[in-house]
């Protein structure tokens, strides 16, 4: 196919001809080109279905304001629905489908809804789904669900990265157009720091659409010269294809930046989109402002659009949708379009002005006070029914109208922290005004000045008053000549009596939806809003609302300011969700934690789990293994024969230093601290201010002023926070300093019977680790290995006799590689997650699962431990009648009657002969395994008046999966209650 | 001397070092780290300790001093000290000796892993990473961020060279986002 519609002129790169393909046909285009530039260019007119009546659509716009011309871009996995032809910039290959048709555009059979259109009027479907109620989900919700939506996915991942970033700037402009333009200018040679930003990719916005001349030459020169002069400033930042999407709150603009987009695939390592937050000290917005169209019988054949979008694809790409257009305007610039496209050498076959006043010209036909009543072409304009004023009809022929109602300022920013624009009788539309977002400040069209010359002025003079408001003295600027008509409009939102007048195109709303709202008494404009779903598709009614908006007002006899707008949200236009998800995502979704022995246990086959961001090794399969079990069972039993070893450097260490140490430990743990001797652990429980259990772990005092205090894996990061909570806001007069130390130390549990004669092997033999120089709970500093310093601990999680060694975390994977050659000669195992969870498990110590966040010390039987004679944090709450009921759950062991029977976590118990159900639950349990040593499974959890209740049988149940049968209530220490094996 | 043989964060006997265009990403492990927490009513003192430490005024907020033995300021009287690994290995104890209890020392040297991107256009890749106003230093700048959800410290020598200290266990993490935002501005 030719470019049949291509004019001459534009800014489009004729030297470049690009192939894309839309619905299967190849065309040509060029550099510069849009989507939809360029099939207009070769005579289509045709690109789209709308949502509700799949009635056939072309471009409305040029800009990203359109409704209408909504396709699918790309193939494969990066297939993008719902992208706008309007703004999708043309690049060799591209290829683009139409969307919401089937099977193709030209043949819809989902057109049928036009037919039933009086039925599917607005609010249809909550009138018509509302009965019979059974017919919801089976029937009407899978019709429904099959009904929306506009383009599909291609359900592959896309393939591209997204980035987000970080910019910082004395002030930001909003729009490169000539205010935009204007202030950057002004600001870049004041020296300030200045970011602008452009959704497009040429710069210049109207300037390039008009042939305006500023100055000597044509506007699009001066934008490009302009543009050019700020791009060679150092403290200008330009940025064309970046989008400012919302202002949020301290001067913080959203941006979207499109990186590739122009390109079939991004450049190796480069992002397809960068999602830019923004710092700016000042802004200036200079969005301009947004055409909009006028309501009348049938104005939405393809070929009917937006004024001011037919002379940019004229001006600036060179493309008309027809050879023969008319202009249907209530203002002068309807106008201009007619002077510009015969300029180019279109036939105007008549400009139809509401105005009896209307301008008349020699160059084409005027018919003052007409209005535009009906229009024909099933899949394309062919003709327009004029009215003229004394009533009598004409018919134009022609392939296109071009449509002026006046223009709206983009107050979208303004609006972004609940500021209201105002109405102005001057030029017929909302404006900024009131409280805007602190620092922002408006220019050129977005505040209603919409000549080229107030533009130029109005965005010099925002500059120089934005840079002054932040100490920067900006000159006036000479400014060249430029256009300075006066706005003569007379208000005309539709033609009286259209049947079917739409107002939001891409969701079928018509002028007679807004009066049916009203009638139902849908009359707030948020309700109109919803109840039409006017402004709710993806064009977010840029083009609809203030239509809809002044035909609830002429219904409900009020003045537009009345009625008021609805809420202007961020983000300004459709966001990708992957620009919003950045590098977050897949493996980077969060960073990875690594222990020391990580490459050790990687050589050595583990099965590693995630616990919070930590890596750790589950278990470690050994030949013959087939199922986890069977490594688990051999890593517990061994290390109870001999010795095992566990990487634990994941449990959090917390520096506490000071004077004070001693007493904030006090207040920190509800057990006794301040006594605690050097070079002793001890065990803590610490509450929450409410009183119930938040963490356990040891503190371990290495000098008077010295604590080591270790935190569980899950909270460490929680109990920091609290610490310094306590430090800084409960106690600021203790003398006490804090710093997280995790990292810092490799440490590992060396445990079994066979652990000290381990470790005498690898620590120095001046450092006595003999039962009676360093027992059960003792702490100090050593060196092993020949002199490497290190701390040890001996603490016990396994019931064994066991220690804790540390060493700085890049000797840890040289220690746990001595450890295990030195521990040869016990058949030294290393052990897993698994392994340590059942050993914890036999040993009925409590964990996370016990310790979860409604638990208090009475129910982990720790109650005697919450001291009385000294004021800790959540003691006194934890004296709460409600806390301490008589038959309070108490933690306990179980075990099976019948061995053979599993005691699944997460199970409950019932008193045998009693009805299973919430209201006669006696407890559940927390954690359960099976013990290697006790050749049966085992659980512990919370049983009501537990501690009263050993040797009961009860049932355990779980009705979801079918789980009864009976467990005997036992110690929750099976294994060394006494505690011998530790201290041996 | 012992025998343990030291591995880097990233897990390997030597740094790493990795080239994209004009800047040099290179781990370093010659640093040693501490904590110096001035302890309350020994506040000059500390700060006359530290002073002599590392032979200049201990940095204001926002600031890091330069040289061989330096300091980023943490935090109110609170500073994180640097000095070379080879000559400070035991640099808590040396602080500790120097403090004489007017303040709070605590080894950090393996909390961290450390990363030094050298050349230019710094500031585009950092600008990609975090907020730290990274176009407007000039050299001695140092802040706490966050790098990839990864609480960091960023210390500026100059503007064509920037160390970023950060969570040793996630050094693998921490290294890839540096490498992606390498290769995404540059």
């Amino acid at each position: 196919m030719t470019q049949k519609n291509r004019l001459d002129g534009g800014l489009i790169d004729r030297s470049e001809t690009w192939s894309f393909k839309f619905d299967g046909k190849w065309m040509k285009g060029h550099k510069g080109d849009t989507l939809a530039s360029a099939l207009l260019a070769n005579d289509v007119r045709l690109m789209g279905r709308s949502f509700k009546y799949h009635r056939p659509r072309g471009p409305l716009t040029a800009g990203s304001e359109e409704p209408n011309a909504i396709v699918e871009l790309r193939d494969g996995a990066r297939k993008e629905p719902n992208t706008r032809a309007t703004t999708a910039e043309l690049f060799d290959g591209l290829t683009a489908n139409s969307q919401n048709r089937w099977p193709s555009l030209k043949w819809d059979v989902m057109a049928i809804n036009d037919r039933f259109s009086s039925f599917l009027s607005a609010g249809f479907y909550y009138k018509t789904f509302m009965w019979p109620a059974a017919f919801w989900e089976k029937i009407y919700e899978p019709i429904i669900r099959k009904a929306a939506g506009l383009g599909t996915l291609d359900h592959r991942p896309d393939p591209d990265s997204y980035d987000k970033g970080f910019l910082h700037c004395d002030l930001l402009i909003i729009g490169a157009g000539p205010t935009g333009l204007a202030a950057a200018l002004t600001a870049g040679r004041a020296g300030g720091q200045v970011i602008i930003a452009d959704e497009d990719f040429v710069l210049g916005g109207r300037l390039n659409a008009e042939t305006f001349v500023v100055g000597e030459g044509a506007g699009s020169d001066w934008a490009a010269s302009t543009v050019a002069e700020l791009a060679s400033m150092d403290n200008v930042r330009v940025m064309p294809r970046t989008t400012i999407i919302g202002a949020f709150d301290h001067g913080i603009y959203g941006a979207v930046e499109r990186v590739s987009d122009h390109l079939a695939t991004p450049e190796d390592g480069k992002p397809r989109q960068i999602l830019w937050r923004i710092y700016s000290k000042q802004a200036v917005l200079a969005a301009g402002a947004t055409e909009r169209p006028i309501g009348f019988h049938m104005n939405d054949r393809p070929g009917i659009m937006l004024a001011g979008a037919m002379r940019a694809y004229a001006n600036r790409w060179a493309a008309t949708p027809a050879h023969e257009v008319a202009i249907f305007t209530n203002n002068d610039d309807g106008h201009r379009t007619a002077l510009d496209l015969q300029a180019k050498g279109v036939k105007i076959a008549g400009v139809v002005d509401t105005r009896a006043n209307a301008p008349q010209s020699d160059m084409y036909r005027t018919i003052a006070g007409g209005q535009i009543t009906n229009t024909q072409g099933r899949l394309g304009l062919t003709c327009v029914e004029v009215t003229l004023s004394d009533d009598t009809t004409q018919t134009l022929t022609c392939g296109a109208l071009g449509v002026s109602g006046g223009w709206n300022p983009n107050v979208h920013m303004t609006c972004h922290q609940r500021g209201r624009p105002e109405w102005r009788d001057d030029i017929a539309a909302f404006a900024p005004a009131g409280t805007l977002p602190p620092g922002l400040h408006v220019a050129g069209a977005a505040m209603g000045e919409f000549t080229t010359q107030a533009a130029l002025t109005s965005g010099m003079d925002a500059a120089v008053s934005a840079l002054g408001a932040i100490g920067i003295k900006a000159k006036a600027q000479d400014l060249p000549l430029a256009e300075d008509a006066p706005v003569s409009i007379t208000p005309f939102w539709h033609v009286q009596g259209a049947k079917r007048a739409w107002l939001d195109q891409q969701n079928d709303v018509t002028a007679k939806d807004v009066v049916l709202a009203h009638k139902e008494n849908f009359t707030s404009v948020e309700h109109l809003k919803r109840y039409t779903t006017l402004g709710m598709a993806t064009d977010q009614g840029k083009t609809s609302n203030m239509s809809g908006l002044a035909i609830m007002a002429e219904v409900a006899g009020k003045q537009i300011p009345e009625v008021g707008t609805t809420m202007f949200r961020p983000p300004y236009t459709p966001t990708a969700i992957g620009v919003l998800a950045g590098r977050s995502r897949d493996a980077d979704f969060r960073p990875v934690r690594k222990t020391p022995s990580h490459t050790w246990a990687e050589e050595h086959g583990a099965v590693f789990v995630e616990v919070g961001m930590w890596l750790r090794a589950q278990w470690f399969p050994r030949p013959g293994e087939t199922s986890w079990r069977q490594s688990v069972d051999r890593e517990v039993a061994q290390t109870r024969k001999s010795v095992g070893i566990c990487d634990v450097t994941t449990l959090g260490k917390i520096d506490v230093q000071g004077p004070d140490a001693a007493a904030f430990l006090n207040k920190i743990y509800c057990n006794p601290f301040a006594k605690v001797p050097v070079g002793k652990v001890r065990y803590g429980l610490m509450l929450r201010e409410d009183g119930i259990a938040m963490d356990d772990g040891t503190a371990a005092r290495m000098a008077e002023d010295h604590f080591v205090v270790t935190t569980t894996t899950a909270n460490a990061v929680a109990v920091y926070r609290h610490m310094e909570f306590v430090r800084q806001c409960l106690f600021p007069d203790m003398d006490v300093q804090l710093i997280s130390t995790t990292e810092a130390w490799a440490q590992f549990s060396v445990a079994g019977p066979n652990a000290r004669k381990l470790l005498q092997k690898v620590v120095d033999d001046d450092h006595d680790i003999s039962n009676e120089a360093f027992p059960y709970m003792g702490c100090g500093e050593i060196t092993v290995s020949g002199g490497l310093r290190a701390r040890l601990f001996r603490i016990s999680f396994s019931g064994e006799l066991a220690y804790e060694i540390a060493v700085p975390t890049r000797y840890g994977d040289a220690l746990i590689r001595k450890m295990v050659e030195a521990g040869k000669e016990f058949d030294v195992v290393v052990y897993g997650t698994e392994a340590l969870g059942v050993m914890r498990i036999e040993k009925g110590h409590a964990a996370g699962n016990e310790l979860n966040g409604t638990t208090t010390a009475q129910n982990l039987g720790m109650g005697r431990m919450v001291n009385k004679k000294k004021d800790s944090i959540g003691s006194t709450l934890s004296e709460r009648e409600g806390l301490n009921q008589e038959g309070d759950l108490r933690l306990v062991g179980f075990k099976p009657v019948d061995a053979n029977d599993p005691v699944p976590a997460g199970s409950h118990l019932m008193t045998k002969g009693t009805t299973v159900d919430a209201a006669h639950d006696q407890g559940y349990v927390t954690s359960a395994c099976y013990s290697p040593n006790l050749g049966h499974h085992i659980g512990i959890g919370y049983l009501k008046a537990g501690d009263t209740r050993l040797g009961e049988i009860v049932r355990l149940v779980s009705p979801l999966t079918g789980l009864d049968h009976d467990v005997e209530v036992v110690s929750a220490h099976f294994i060394d209650p006494e505690g011998e094996r530790l201290r041996a | 001397m012992h025998d343990l043989q030291p591995i880097t964060p990233l897990g390997q006997k030597k740094p790493q070092v990795d080239i994209h265009g004009s800047v040099t990403l290179t781990e370093n492990i010659e640093t040693a780290l501490a904590s110096f927490a001035a302890r309350m009513g020994a506040e000059t003192k500390a700060k006359t300790a530290l002073k002599a430490f590392i032979g200049g005024t201990p940095p204001a907020p926002g600031h890091a001093t330069k040289g061989d033995i330096s300091a980023i300021w943490m935090g109110p009287d609170q500073w994180m000290v640097m000095a070379p690994f080879a000559s400070h290995e035991d640099l808590a104890q040396q602080l500790i000796t120097k403090a004489k209890a007017s303040a709070s020392v605590t080894e950090q040297t393996d909390g961290w892993c450390r990363f030094d991107l050298t050349g230019q256009g710094l500031a585009d890749v950092f600008e990609r990473l975090c907020p730290a106003p990274v176009r407007s230093w000039t050299g001695g700048e140092a802040t706490r961020t966050s790098i990839d959800h990864l609480g960091c410290f960023l210390v500026c020598h100059d503007p064509a060279k920037i160390t970023v200290i950060g969570p040793r266990s996630s050094a693998g993490s921490l290294h890839h986002a540096l490498l992606v935002a390498m290769k995404s501005a540059l």
